[in-house]
């Protein structure tokens, strides 16, 4: 049987599954990002809001709120949108770790290097969570280069709320706060299957 | 003592001067501002998607640019606005990521403020101003006592169109 799934009408069971995708899709990707910048980085329990349009820009800090955005564009036998998402504080902190402080300014805009270390943070999360989607799903996921923006929070949300968009009126979001000991930061995993995708994804899981 | 109106994504609201209304951070989406100068009667919608007939699900009305200026134009006749002074002003339609050239997703922003001028154009609706297009998002405020729409974006200039 195909799982018929309406965004506005998600039933417990498809609920829980996406959920526990986003657990072990951001749990690998915290793991990755852990190694790579060779510091013990903790997650909390994912959240998956199912959220107005006009609530959405409010889950950073408003929809003014300065963010860093790296989109994935996904094909294969999944299809949709990937998005990680950081305040500039996380971002900034990330950087310094992975780069040592030693490229560009403690604040203000980032340089062309530290956009570059940013990208690849985006690069191996956005692996990392779509390879455990990948071989959970038994389904074939490629992912496109990272494509980065820094913008008000709202402006870059529209671009997956507009994908959601298409087939709701809701927009579908696991959510993930990770952050080492002392300094949290928070990160924000999104994940925009289209709705052939959804359809694919919990019909291989038998649902 | 004015207020200032707020419009979430796919949502839209009407005001009466001295009040203002404001949408924030628009990314791809359009704001579209109709006003009557004459009464000094505003609204505004936040649409997302150029066209509802092409959607199945389809009944925020708010979300399209056809069926969006539709109904804002309804709420303000409601309100007293008078259907023939109608003018309007857009912002918006940047294109936030440089996708591939092939990418159907990149020329949301374009299509939107396509769809949009088409729409007013089949209205009869006088387009103003316009601040379209580009990489970068943008928060927009419109104040009906002087038909004036400010637009801020991430480190640049305030400018009033």
């Amino acid at each position: 049987m195909v799982s018929q799934i309406n965004l506005n009408q998600i039933d417990n069971m498809q609920y829980d599954v996406l959920k526990e995708i986003g657990n072990i899709g951001a749990g690998n990707a915290t793991t990755a990002l852990s190694q790579m910048i060779n510091s013990k980085i903790d997650m909390k329990v994912p959240k998956v809001d199912l959220l107005e349009f006009k609530e959405l820009s409010d889950i950073v800090g408003g929809a003014e709120n300065i963010v860093v955005g790296i989109l994935f564009t996904l094909e294969g036998q999944i299809d949709g949108m990937m998005m990680f998402m950081m305040d500039m504080g996380a971002a900034r902190h990330l950087v310094n770790l992975l780069l040592g402080g030693a490229y560009g300014s403690e604040t203000g805009k980032f340089s062309e290097m530290e956009r570059s270390a940013l990208n690849e943070i985006g690069n191996i999360i956005a692996g990392a969570y779509l390879s455990s989607l990948s071989s959970l799903t038994n389904l074939l996921i490629t992912s496109s280069i990272p494509y980065m923006a820094i913008d008000m929070s709202g402006a870059i949300l529209s671009v997956p709320a507009i994908e959601f968009g298409k087939i709701g009126d809701k927009a579908l979001l696991i959510e993930t706060e990770f952050g080492d000991t002392d300094n949290a930061v928070n990160g924000y995993f999104i994940l925009i299957p289209t709705i052939d995708s959804y359809r694919a994804i919990l019909s291989s899981l038998g649902l | 003592m004015s207020e200032m109106i707020k419009v979430g994504m796919a949502d839209l609201n009407v005001c009466i001067s001295p009040n203002a209304i404001t949408t924030l951070g628009l990314g791809s989406c359009v704001g579209i501002v109709l006003y009557d100068p004459i009464r000094k009667i505003a609204g505004m919608v936040h649409v997302m998607l150029p066209d509802s007939t092409k959607i199945i699900n389809n009944e925020n009305k708010a979300k399209f640019a056809d069926t969006g200026i539709d109904l804002l134009i309804k709420q303000m006749l409601a309100i007293g606005a008078e259907r023939r002074s109608l003018v309007a002003k857009i912002a918006g339609g940047a294109q936030m990521f440089a996708f591939g050239a092939n990418n159907d997703m990149m020329r949301i922003g374009d299509r939107n403020v396509e769809a949009t001028k088409l729409k007013l154009q089949q209205l009869g609706i006088s387009l103003k101003a316009e601040d379209t297009g580009a990489n970068y998002g943008r928060t927009i405020e419109f104040y009906p006592e002087t038909g004036m729409l400010l637009i801020k974006s991430v480190g640049k200039e305030k400018k009033t169109i």
